[in-house]
């Protein structure tokens, strides 16, 4: 009874360890984000690797969402004969919930499982040592332009996310369905105001910081073996999908 | 120079280290010999403070370094090149880039002066017509090279140099041993190697060091080593799983 007790104590105390390493490791990656000198050319560098190369994954999941909320909307706004209302229904779920929480499912499996699995890596093979024995502060070096490119990259990632979907509905809704056009955007000029874009973007910044810092630990942190780096990986694409559905349930209530 | 005192380190319940106690001589190369998974990589990652000891100090120029807050751990680090057992190249870079790398993110040198130096260590080491290939088109032998060129190129006052040779041919081994022994005639490092490469390592060795069953068992110049009465040298040197040495 007493062991059981004690390994229940242990797990529980390894827990909030892990839990207080992570936030550690959150605070020195922003706090060194703005510590002079500035890695201009790794933070556009990782823009690349985060925005540009997500960019065709995030639109093409933006359409089809669109699309589908042209559908589903279209079928459910007819039963109260609400049809007019497409545009604003669509633009409304994409601009405060869908955009920002299926871009950052896009990013969390194109680019948040890359993070980790080269960070992993670079543990595996001493690359992080490296950079640690040579003076050079990883965290600062690997993580931080991460960090900032994903802050920058996510909203904008997040808008295009919303445009297109709202194209996508606009083609299943107008030109399939045969909802008026005027109404549909009339609809939508309505009823969104600057708050319901405002809360997308807050969400996506920080669903990007989310990404970049779970990826990053689980990455950094990752065992320094094969089955390591795959075990870094699926950890960190699942426990990112979770802090963003949790933080998101936090901020809608916060903002609704 | 570098003082080991009463070193402990445990991993998971499994005690590594167990008093390790050291005195490195200056300018001078020291060889750490023991038997795989003995604990030989732990200590030489102890010396620059990438593992920390559960117990236990490291004196660096008379400074305990398992002490020091980041800022000035890296400021003693800069006194430190590695060459890490598998190059540790980073694979993002070109190898010119890699043996660049330091000096770009640690001196405010301009890119003639840093071509310049960068090509020389090249030469050094061989690799004069490698500098344009990534990391992963290398062949381990090149990579240790590189890894080798990038550890000097900071001009250190100390080198560690984890398992240079292993996985190497014997040819390659000896032309490793002997670019270390060149390049230390030549820069005057302090070199500590971490081997069981024996008796090849023995011949670049000013020391040879024993690590056995978490304690240091032996310290001498190689022929004394040899010469050793010692149990556990005795039976390390003559590969023997009979003695004191606990064989997994």
């Amino acid at each position: 009874m007493v062991s059981f007790l004690g390994r229940i104590g242990r797990f529980a105390l390894d827990q909030i360890g892990g839990m207080g390493r992570m936030f550690s490791f959150l605070i020195s990656s922003i706090g060194l984000a703005f510590r002079p000198p500035a890695k201009i050319y790794l933070i556009i560098y990782h823009i690349k690797t985060i925005g540009v190369e997500s960019l065709s994954v995030v639109a093409l999941s933006g359409f089809f969402t669109g699309m589908v909320m042209g559908f589903q909307g279209y079928y459910s706004l007819r039963k109260f004969n609400a049809e007019s209302w497409l545009g604003s229904a669509t633009a409304l779920g994409l601009l405060r919930e869908l955009g920002p929480v299926l871009s950052a499912f896009m990013v969390t499996g194109r680019t948040g499982s890359a993070m980790a699995a080269e960070l992993g890596t670079m543990r595996a093979t001493e690359q992080i040592d490296a950079l640690d024995s040579m003076a050079i502060n990883p965290v600062k070096y690997l993580v931080s332009p991460r960090v900032i490119a994903s802050l920058l990259a996510m909203p904008l990632l997040t808008a295009i996310f919303d445009v297109i979907g709202i194209f996508g509905s606009y083609l299943v809704g107008v030109t399939l369905l045969g909802v008026s056009s005027g109404s549909f955007f009339a609809g939508m000029e309505n009823s969104i105001v600057f708050h319901d874009v405002y809360s997308g973007f807050v969400k996506s910044i920080s669903f990007g910081l989310i990404i970049t810092w779970i990826c990053c630990y689980k990455g950094f942190h990752a065992p320094p073996m094969a089955t390591g780096v795959s075990q870094a990986t699926t950890e960190s694409v699942v426990l990112s999908f979770v802090f963003i559905l949790v933080w998101d349930y936090f901020l809608t209530s916060i903002m609704l | 120079m570098i003082r080991v005192a009463n070193l402990h380190k445990s991993f998971r319940g499994q005690q590594v280290l167990k008093g390790v106690n050291l005195d490195l001589a200056t300018g001078k190369i020291t060889t750490i010999v023991g038997t795989s998974g003995c604990g030989k990589t732990v200590l030489l990652k102890h010396l620059n403070a990438l593992y920390l000891p559960d117990d236990g100090a490291v004196f660096v120029d008379g400074v305990d370094i398992t002490k020091l807050a980041q800022n000035d751990l890296y400021r003693i680090r800069s006194k430190f090149g590695v060459l890490f057992q598998g190059a540790a190249l980073l694979d993002s870079m070109t190898v010119f880039d890699n043996v660049a790398f330091p000096i770009r993110e640690k001196t405010k040198t301009s890119e003639t002066d840093i071509k310049t130096k960068v090509n020389e260590r090249l030469e050094q080491v061989g690799l004069g017509a490698m500098g344009g290939k990534f990391p992963a088109e290398l062949s381990g032998g090149m990579k240790k090279r590189a890894g080798l060129a990038r550890a000097l190129i900071m001009d250190p006052e100390i080198v560690l140099f984890d398992e240079p040779t292993t996985g190497l041919d014997p040819v390659l081994a000896t032309s490793i041993h002997q670019l270390i022994s060149r390049t230390q005639e030549a820069f005057g490092f302090t070199g500590i190697v971490v081997s069981h490469t024996i008796p090849q390592v023995f011949e670049i060795s000013d020391f040879v060091a024993m690590l056995a069953n978490g304690i240091i068992e032996e310290v001498s110049p190689p022929d004394k080593f040899c010469a050793s009465q010692n149990p556990a040298v005795q039976q390390f040197i003559h590969g023997k799983t009979e003695g004191p040495i606990q064989v997994l």
